[in-house]
Order: C-alpha cells, then sequence, then structure tokens
C-alpha cells in the first residue's frame, strides 16, 4: 500500500514538472526573451551637444534645453540653471532669460524672484538624446508656432 | 626666578660649547658619512610624511571630511568620467610647488586645531558654516589665479574650437576680462552652500517668518 502512494505522488511531480516546463517555453516575458535568456544589452544614447535654441512645436510648449545639463544641480542652496539665465544674469551669460510668467506664485502675487512653483527648471524644460521616436508621428505645429523657423 | 635665568644660561652655553667643540673621538669620514646617511633618512622621512598627509584615503580619515565634501565629491566629473583621469583632494587643495605646499601644510593646522575643538563635527554645524568655507576656498583659488586648477587645466594647451558652443563664447569672454577658472566654475566637485547672500537671483530665499 505505502509503494502504491509512493508511485502516485511520483507521478504527479513528474505530470507538475512537464507542465511547467512547457509553461515555460510558451510565457512570453514583457521584455521579449525568454526567461533563462540574457536581455539584450540596453541602447546607450548620448546627451545632445550645445546648439541654438530649439523652436517649439506648439504654443505654449516648454522650450527644449539645447545643451547637455550634465551634473547641474538644483536644490534648496542653489539653482545652476539661473546662474545664466536668471533676469540679473542672463545679459552676461548670453543666455535666455526665464518668462515673466515664472515669477508669479499659485495665488497670483508677483514676486521680486523665481517662484517656488517654477523653481524645479527640469520638470519642465528638458535637454535631448540622439534616440529616433519610438512611434511614428504626424503632429504638425499650428500656423503661429510654424512661422518662426 | 633670577636664579632660574641663571641657570638657563650656564646650561645653554654648556651645550653650546659642545657643539663648538671639535671631536677628537671620531673620524673626519664616519662624521661626513653618518651626516649624510642620517640627512638623507631624515629629509626622506620629512617627505614620506609630507606625502602621507596628501592622499586622500588621510583626508577622508576624519567623518568632516567623508561624510560631507566626499559623498558629494562621487558624484561629480572630477571623479568618474569617461575617461578615468581622476582628481582626488589634494589635487585641488594642496598646491604642488614645494614651498606653497610646505605653506599650506603649515596652514593645516589650524583645521587640526578646528578638528579638535569639533567646528564642525555634525552636519548640521557644517552647514551653518559652509557658505564660509567655501568663500575661503573661492578666495584662495581667486588670489591664486586658480593655481591648482592649471596643474591640468592649462590655457596654453586649451583648444577652443573644439569645445561646446556655450563653452568657447564664455571662455573668451572671461579671458578677455582676466577672469579665472573659480570666477564661474563654483561648485563643480561639491554641492554649494545657500547661494541666496552671493546671487538672490539664483536660489530660493530663506522662509518668511510670520
Amino acid at each position: 500500500m505505502i509503494m502504491y502512494k509512493y508511485v502516485v505522488t511520483g507521478l504527479v511531480l513528474t505530470g507538475l514538472a512537464m507542465a511547467s516546463l512547457q509553461a515555460a517555453e510558451t510565457i512570453k516575458s514583457l521584455r521579449d526573451k525568454p526567461l533563462a535568456s540574457e536581455s539584450d544589452k540596453p541602447v546607450m544614447y548620448r546627451w545632445q551637444r550645445d546648439r541654438e535654441p530649439i523652436p517649439r512645436d506648439y504654443v505654449q510648449q516648454p522650450p527644449l534645453i539645447p545643451h547637455k545639463i550634465i551634473g547641474y544641480k538644483i536644490d534648496i542652496n542653489s539653482n545652476k540653471c539661473l546662474t545664466c539665465h536668471s533676469w540679473s544674469n542672463y545679459k552676461k551669460a548670453g543666455a535666455t532669460k526665464i518668462s515673466l510668467t515664472h515669477f508669479t506664485d499659485r495665488e497670483g502675487n508677483d514676486l521680486a524672484n523665481v517662484s517656488a512653483r517654477r523653481y524645479f527648471c527640469d520638470q519642465c524644460h528638458v535637454p535631448q538624446v540622439d534616440a529616433q521616436p519610438l512611434v511614428e508621428n504626424t503632429f504638425e505645429p499650428v500656423g503661429a508656432v510654424k512661422q518662426q523657423r | 626666578m633670577k636664579e632660574l635665568l641663571k641657570r638657563i644660561k650656564e646650561k645653554s652655553r654648556k651645550i653650546w660649547e659642545i657643539i663648538k667643540k671639535p671631536t677628537a673621538k671620531y673620524s673626519m669620514g664616519a662624521l661626513v658619512g653618518g651626516g649624510m646617511i642620517t640627512g638623507v633618512v631624515l629629509w626622506g622621512g620629512f617627505n614620506w610624511s609630507m606625502e602621507l598627509t596628501n592622499t586622500e584615503t588621510f583626508c577622508i580619515s576624519c567623518h568632516e571630511m567623508r561624510v560631507n565634501v566626499f559623498e558629494e565629491y562621487k558624484n561629480t566629473i572630477h571623479y568618474n568620467n569617461r575617461s578615468g583621469v581622476r582628481a582626488t583632494c589634494p589635487d585641488c587643495h594642496v598646491p604642488k610647488e614645494w614651498h606653497w605646499k610646505v605653506l599650506r601644510k603649515i596652514k593645516a593646522t589650524n583645521e587640526l586645531y578646528h578638528k579638535v575643538l569639533g567646528s564642525v563635527n555634525t552636519k548640521e554645524k557644517f552647514n551653518a558654516k559652509r557658505l564660509q568655507l567655501a568663500r575661503n576656498v573661492w578666495k584662495t583659488m581667486k588670489d591664486t589665479d586658480s593655481r591648482e586648477c592649471r596643474n591640468c587645466h592649462d590655457f596654453e594647451s586649451m583648444d577652443y574650437t573644439l569645445q561646446g558652443r556655450r563653452a568657447i563664447q564664455q571662455h573668451i569672454k572671461g579671458f578677455d576680462k582676466n577672469q579665472t577658472c573659480i570666477d564661474c566654475h563654483k561648485g563643480i566637485a561639491h554641492s554649494l552652500p545657500a547661494m541666496y547672500e552671493v546671487d538672490p537671483s539664483t536660489a530660493i530665499g530663506p522662509a518668511e517668518e510670520d
């Protein structure tokens, strides 16, 4: 009787193992590779080098950053971007000055300095890498912006 | 008191006499040879110990340096970069020329004094002193025309045409105005102190108290 128990358990285990083997072959993971294989090497993109300001693609688009910002820190102590783009520094640095809208706080008060809610530049303004678009795109900027090009 | 002075005078006179007296016991060769060997050992030992205090390991053996400025430096281009050349603490903070180096080492005794006092032994104390400390370094760099930067970054060997669009403009403008590296390149190897006091347009001011 005991022998019989062992045989049944063995059969069930073998069945389970085979089923899971089969499943492993059919499961398709998000990374598009069989579970036991190595992933593809991640693609490395390069930050684009300094260039002329990039035209906007739509009205009210936060302008893109046309230069690298590696190592630029924005924290409670200082904001590296503003050392060139603030209203007192932009002329000396030959940079674009930040928009007047950045001096208004959320209650609508005009401040003497950049508002805290606009302080973290890279929440809206981003630099670009040499990546190609992931999907095809037929976006057309409206005429008002297009004419600038 | 007079008695003591007299005894000191007597003692120093005796020592001077010993120094002055020609030796009758040792040969000329032994004296010169022995002198040379002692000289080499002492001079070598002096230089060896000075170089020992000129290493990153020595700098960060104090927690004041290790947990504050060293941690910040590890995220910057002077620590980690494409070519793998690294500038460590003494490369920027200790002059390379001998006499300037010795002067800096002598000045560093002040740092030992503050280590004992515990002037910056907590994060809070360090941050409170940070602007002052940074200004000290900026002033030194300004006074020496950024000498330590130029051990590696020499104007003469800089090819502006290979630099980025902004760098070309700014460097040429800066050199025309006789500016030095530190005038613009502040906070490149460590985080900046609260800059509101230095340039209010580049930082959030202190919170207003109601």
